[in-house]
């Protein structure tokens, strides 16, 4: 694999950019793998990545409908984070927030990783000690968090509405300094151009119609492009889980629904971290190309199709504006929607199945895309091992029996609310 | 925006209802020997459909009624709508 360098880039400057070898290979499908990754998003282009990397499991293909990066990983709004206050995804996500660290070195592709911090604005004294709690939490596991007053905040974000007679006024706010952004789809090219060296094929435009499984035993999949056997499938498919459980006469815990996102015209630099508005459902972070990307509540009911309706985009708009009025004035370029595979306690399934070879990896909510090399690394595990790794040990369908669900936000389950 | 049909006052937008989820679900029957697997499969499992769907709506901002309607979650179009203790006719 050609290393991507400043000289590189200066070698290649002199043949005009034309010489530059393909990032992943466009292979047709093997009869028979050792591992068959079903989805090449965020999550499936790391599963194989670290088989490949940690496992030395090299004989994977990834079988992707669309095009690799084209669903939830080039659809949300690239926050990384690991501010959660359950033991469970503290872990799990601070894992994440290292790997993250050192992903662009790792991968030898920039993946724009922005430690900016992400603040969690509080609008009442009652919040201000509930974020106190969390941020203590966050502390005793490890992670950074900082308790910010409303003093502190008005030189971070001066723009923000700091009156005191505003509905909602800001009283402080909780920060996690490493939290931050990184270029969404150069994490899914950056996995699948290291992936691909390794031996992994990426088969793109192959839709799964249909497992073979045998005695409880998976032994291949049938696809738009053939059958191809294999003793080990994961699932890495977000919003479309529901429809290959069904092909495995598995019900599981979890509803689609459409998130929406919408980015403004680009200004020139004013928001420097991710902000988020405590008293609706609103966040907000500038890209680098100036555009403020935001984003807010799911559109509230059962939903495949990846796009929404406007009345939840003008209700995450108005939380907006409340906070920041300067944005009234910005021009909206676009707006989309993903399908977000929502659990039923909000937290993810990264689990076996109860069919022999079958591994699950779904349930990510709208949380996903920071989850993307913790959740690869310890499916990965899951797969070679055929034994779940201890910081995913928490993640698994057993919970929705036995009660140990993993409620952060405590809604109960009813996904279109939380 | 979805227009939604509320048995009792007609065609209105979306802005005044709120969703209630699978219509097709049903709590177990008091009385009745209850597994915890019905149990499970009342408060957790869906049948999470791509295509036709059944589920409640809650005319909050109207008549306050709940109703069903049958949807498509892929397209978004509405087959019809009734009343809690009818069925759908298409």
């Amino acid at each position: 694999m050609q290393k991507y360098s400043v000289f590189s880039l200066v070698k290649n400057a002199f043949t005009n950019h034309e010489n530059w070898e393909v990032a992943w290979k466009d292979p047709e499908p093997k009869k028979e793998y050792d591992v068959i990754i079903v989805g090449g998003g965020g999550h499936g282009l790391a599963t194989a990545y670290y088989l490949a990397k940690e496992h030395g499991i090299t004989n994977v293909a990834i079988l992707e409908k669309g095009w690799i990066g084209g669903g939830n990983v080039g659809r949300n709004t690239t926050i990384l984070r690991s501010n959660y206050m359950f033991d469970s995804n503290a872990h799990f996500y601070e894992f994440g927030m290292k790997l993250w660290e050192t992903l662009s070195q790792e991968l030898n592709y920039n993946v724009m990783y922005s430690p900016r911090g992400i603040i969690n604005l509080a609008h009442s004294d009652a919040q201000m000690n509930a974020y106190a709690r969390r941020g203590n939490s966050m502390r005793l596991n490890g992670i950074d968090a900082i308790l910010l007053g409303r003093d502190d905040l008005k030189k971070m974000i001066p723009f923000a509405d700091f009156s005191e007679t505003c509905r909602f006024p800001i009283h402080g706010g909780l920060m996690q300094p490493r939290g931050g952004t990184a270029r969404h789809d150069a994490v899914a090219w950056g996995y699948a151009r290291q992936a691909d060296s390794m031996g992994v094929d990426i088969i793109q435009n192959c839709e799964v119609t249909g497992f073979d499984v045998n005695n409880g035993k998976i032994e291949g999949v049938q696809t738009s492009r053939g059958n191809i056997k294999t003793k080990k499938v994961g699932l890495c498919v977000a919003g479309s889980t529901t429809l290959l459980a069904d092909m495995l006469n598995m019900r599981l815990p979890i509803e689609a629904h459409v998130l929406q996102a919408c980015v403004s015209e680009p200004v020139k630099p004013l928001l420097h971290n991710v902000v988020t508005f405590g008293a609706g459902h609103f966040y907000c972070s500038q890209s680098d190309k100036g555009e403020m990307v935001m984003g807010g509540d799911l559109d509230g009911y059962n939903s495949y199709a990846q796009r929404g309706n406007m009345p939840m985009i003008q209700h995450v708009l108005t939380g907006g504006l409340a906070v920041f009025p300067n944005f009234s004035r910005l021009k909206m370029l676009r707006t989309w929607g993903g399908i977000m595979d929502m659990s039923m306690d909000g937290s993810p399934i990264i689990d076996k199945t109860h069919i022999e070879g079958v591994y699950l990896n779904c349930g990510w909510c709208y949380g996903g895309f920071k989850a993307t090399p913790s959740s690869g690394f310890v499916f990965a595990h899951t797969i070679a091992q055929d034994q779940v790794h201890e910081l995913n040990s928490d993640f698994n369908l057993e919970r929705f029996h036995t009660g140990k669900i993993i409620d952060e936000k405590g809604v109960g389950p009813k996904p279109w609310i939380g | 925006m979805l227009e939604i049909k509320c048995p009792y006052c007609g065609k209105r937008s979306q802005n005044e209802f709120s969703y209630g989820g699978d219509a097709t679900i049903k709590r177990p029957q008091l009385g009745d020997e209850i597994s915890t697997e019905d149990w499970d499969n009342f408060v957790y499992y869906r049948d999470n459909p791509r295509g036709k769907h059944s589920e409640l709506w809650h005319h909050v901002s109207g008549c306050r009624q709940w109703f069903k309607v049958s949807r498509d979650t892929a397209t978004h179009e509405i087959f019809d709508t009734c009343k809690m203790n009818e069925d759908f006719n298409v």
